[in-house]
């Protein structure tokens, strides 16, 4: 504060107290305190979580009965099917967070809360980590629901807990990624109707050119190569790989493409990468439409 | 004693052909509210985003609180608060939610905020509403709340853009009472309005604004009598006889009357408080004109713009879409 501010004399209250800087720095805590103001939204819209949790178990069941017969997966029958499906489920459910966040961001920048807190002294970034925190860890739920349905219709772990909390954590980081390339692009929606479909758009080549559903080896070459190096295939497969869900799925291919002969490091990889692009974009997005 | 709260130096700001800020100037003395006034699209709005680091200006210089607001965005940020023109609340929070978030992004301790916040909902007449989401709360309550989360920090500049715009008469009237408590707490405020009356009633300087500049400044008296006082207002029966009653009042009144084709309406300047009204009546009677409405009222920034700029304060427009067209009552209840 400037020393030719002189404090006026004020009837009430006393002088407000600073906190001390926090442990791990303001960024953090400023993403925090808008992670908990999203959560709580959350919270207060129960239809909306809840509908968001009934949409991947409706994919599970439609997976598993409707096109589970006539997707030959290691012995061909249906079981092996769902088993197979269930972390492709899972991960076609967290690359969805992205919609989520896109929604979000847009819905913020077109309300008046966002001039609130572009007057306050909190770091810019906040708006955008609050988000992304918020949108991963409404994942858990989610994956917890969906872990739940997946053991109904005969999905197990088989590599016990260890494998599976790293599939788990695997399945987050990956949601957080794809949470700010979502946010990124709700920076860009003119209003929070086009986020509820531009959001959607790209994630579903994404998510279908991938093994989520159908194995590598039934797509034409072309195809093949996109989707052996989408991450999303790198991930359902480390996924698959640490819930023992490993069904010869890869056909061979693993010595063709690095990516799945390393999924859990390609995985890895790609989120950092995407995280280093994305993250700067997107803080820098959100400065320069602060001050036009 | 010490430097002015709030300076604007030749503020620009272009948006694409529009000026919204053509070389605006103004001071803001430490402890007093200053009453920036001026129709829809003057620039009101476009200053206090300048001066709040909402917007960068194009060039000029804008210091609140002794800063730089383009070189220390983030030091300003600390000592102001702002309400502007829609409830920048989260209407999933509860009131203490809101506040206490607030609090939390001020960088401030978080024990303090829960105590300020208690004291805040108790002051703007929250408490019982406390804890239930902003979504319920009329739009007064909103307007309170917001009021009340941008005080949190006890900042010691504060700029409202129009706060009371789109509220009913009463909750206008009660934001005024907070507002004139936070003045007498020492609190420089910077507020902008459509309201000659608002201004009147709650700032001592008063700056008009037209096209981003400035092109009238002093007090509510000063700007009334610059206009030339009262107005006489008649709305007659039918628009042919609009032309015959100007004539008819012209030789009372301090100004040429101004015809309003749109709803029937003569105005001139007038002095001599109430008594006119016998003479009005008299001249437009032996005018052979039918009169829907008289009255007599104080001048109103309408007023005040037609005789700075020439042209009425709103356009056509906006002038139509408002709902207030009964001048009588409305006049009566704003004042």
């Amino acid at each position: 504060m400037s020393a030719s501010v002189a404090t006026p004399a004020r009837a009430s209250g006393d002088e407000p107290v600073r906190s001390s800087r926090p442990l791990l720095g303001w960024h953090v805590h400023d993403g925090v305190v808008v992670a908990k103001r999203n959560l709580i939204q959350t919270i207060r819209v129960p239809e909306l979580l809840f509908f968001s949790l009934v949409q991947p178990v409706i994919f599970v069941l439609m997976f598993a009965y409707v096109f589970g017969g006539a997707i030959p997966i290691g012995s061909g029958s249906p079981d092996a099917y769902r088993e197979y499906l269930i972390p492709g489920i899972f991960g076609q459910t967290v690359a969805f967070a992205a919609a989520a966040s896109t929604v979000g961001i847009a819905e913020d920048m077109h309300k008046g809360i966002v001039d609130r807190f572009r007057s306050l002294p909190m770091k810019a970034s906040a708006v955008l980590f609050g988000r992304t925190i918020a949108d991963a860890a409404r994942m858990i739920l989610v994956l917890a629901v969906l872990s739940i349905t997946g053991l109904v219709v005969g999905w197990r772990i088989h590599n016990g807990a260890i494998d599976a909390t790293k599939a788990y954590l695997l399945l987050l980081l990956f949601a957080y990624t794809v949470a700010w390339i979502g946010a990124w692009v709700g920076l860009y929606m003119p209003n929070p109707e086009t986020a509820n479909t531009a959001g959607l758009l790209w994630l579903f080549p994404v998510t279908f050119i991938s093994n989520a559903f159908v194995p590598l080896g039934s797509m034409p070459a072309g195809l093949q190569a996109v989707a052996a190096w989408n991450p999303l295939s790198a991930m359902v497969l480390a996924c698959r790989e640490l819930f023992g869900n490993n069904l010869g799925q890869t056909d061979g291919l693993a010595d063709k493409y690095w990516s799945l002969q390393h999924p859990m490091a390609y995985t890895l990889i790609s989120c950092a990468v995407l995280l280093a692009v994305f993250i700067p974009l997107a803080v820098r997005k959100y400065r320069t439409s602060t001050s036009h | 004693m010490s430097e002015p709260a709030v300076i604007a130096e030749q503020l620009v700001k272009t948006y694409g052909e529009v000026k919204a800020l053509d070389g605006l100037d103004l001071v803001v003395p430490e402890g007093t509210v200053l009453g920036l006034l001026g129709p829809n699209g003057a620039g009101k709005t476009t200053a206090v985003r300048a001066f709040t680091t909402l917007l960068k200006p194009d060039s000029g210089k804008a210091i609140v609180g002794g800063i730089d607001v383009v070189k220390h965005p983030e030091k300003v940020r600390e000592i102001i608060g702002l309400t502007g023109q829609y409830a920048a609340v989260d209407e999933y929070l509860t009131g203490r939610e809101n506040i206490n978030m607030v609090g939390r992004l001020y960088h401030l301790d978080s024990k303090w905020v829960k105590g300020r916040a208690d004291e805040l909902l108790e002051r703007f007449r929250l408490a019982d509403a406390a804890d239930r989401p902003a979504k319920t709360y009329s739009g007064g309550m909103r307007r309170r709340l917001d009021l009340a989360a941008s005080l949190v920090a006890q900042p010691k500049i504060l700029f409202l853009d129009e706060p009371t715009t789109g509220l009913d008469p009463r909750s206008r009237i009660e934001l005024w009472e907070v507002i004139e408590n936070l003045v007498k707490d020492g609190t420089t405020v910077l507020l902008t309005t459509q309201y000659l009356e608002e201004a009147d009633q709650l700032a001592e300087e008063i700056v008009v604004i037209d096209r981003g500049r400035v092109i009238a400044k002093g007090t509510s008296e000063t700007l009334k009598d610059s206009v030339g006082g009262d107005r006489v207002e008649v709305v007659v029966r039918e628009a042919s006889m609009l032309e015959p009653a100007a004539a008819a009042i012209a030789p009372l009144g301090n100004s040429e009357p101004v015809t309003h084709d749109v709803d029937r309406r003569v105005t001139v300047a007038v002095s001599g408080g109430s008594t006119i009204l016998v003479d009005v009546v008299r001249s437009l009677d032996s005018a052979g004109v039918v009169l829907d409405d008289l009255a007599l009222r104080r001048p109103t920034l309408d007023d005040v713009f037609l005789t700075l700029t020439g042209r009425p304060a709103e356009d056509d427009e906006i002038e139509a879409a408002k709902p207030k067209k009964k001048r009588g009552r409305a006049n009566k209840e704003a004042t």
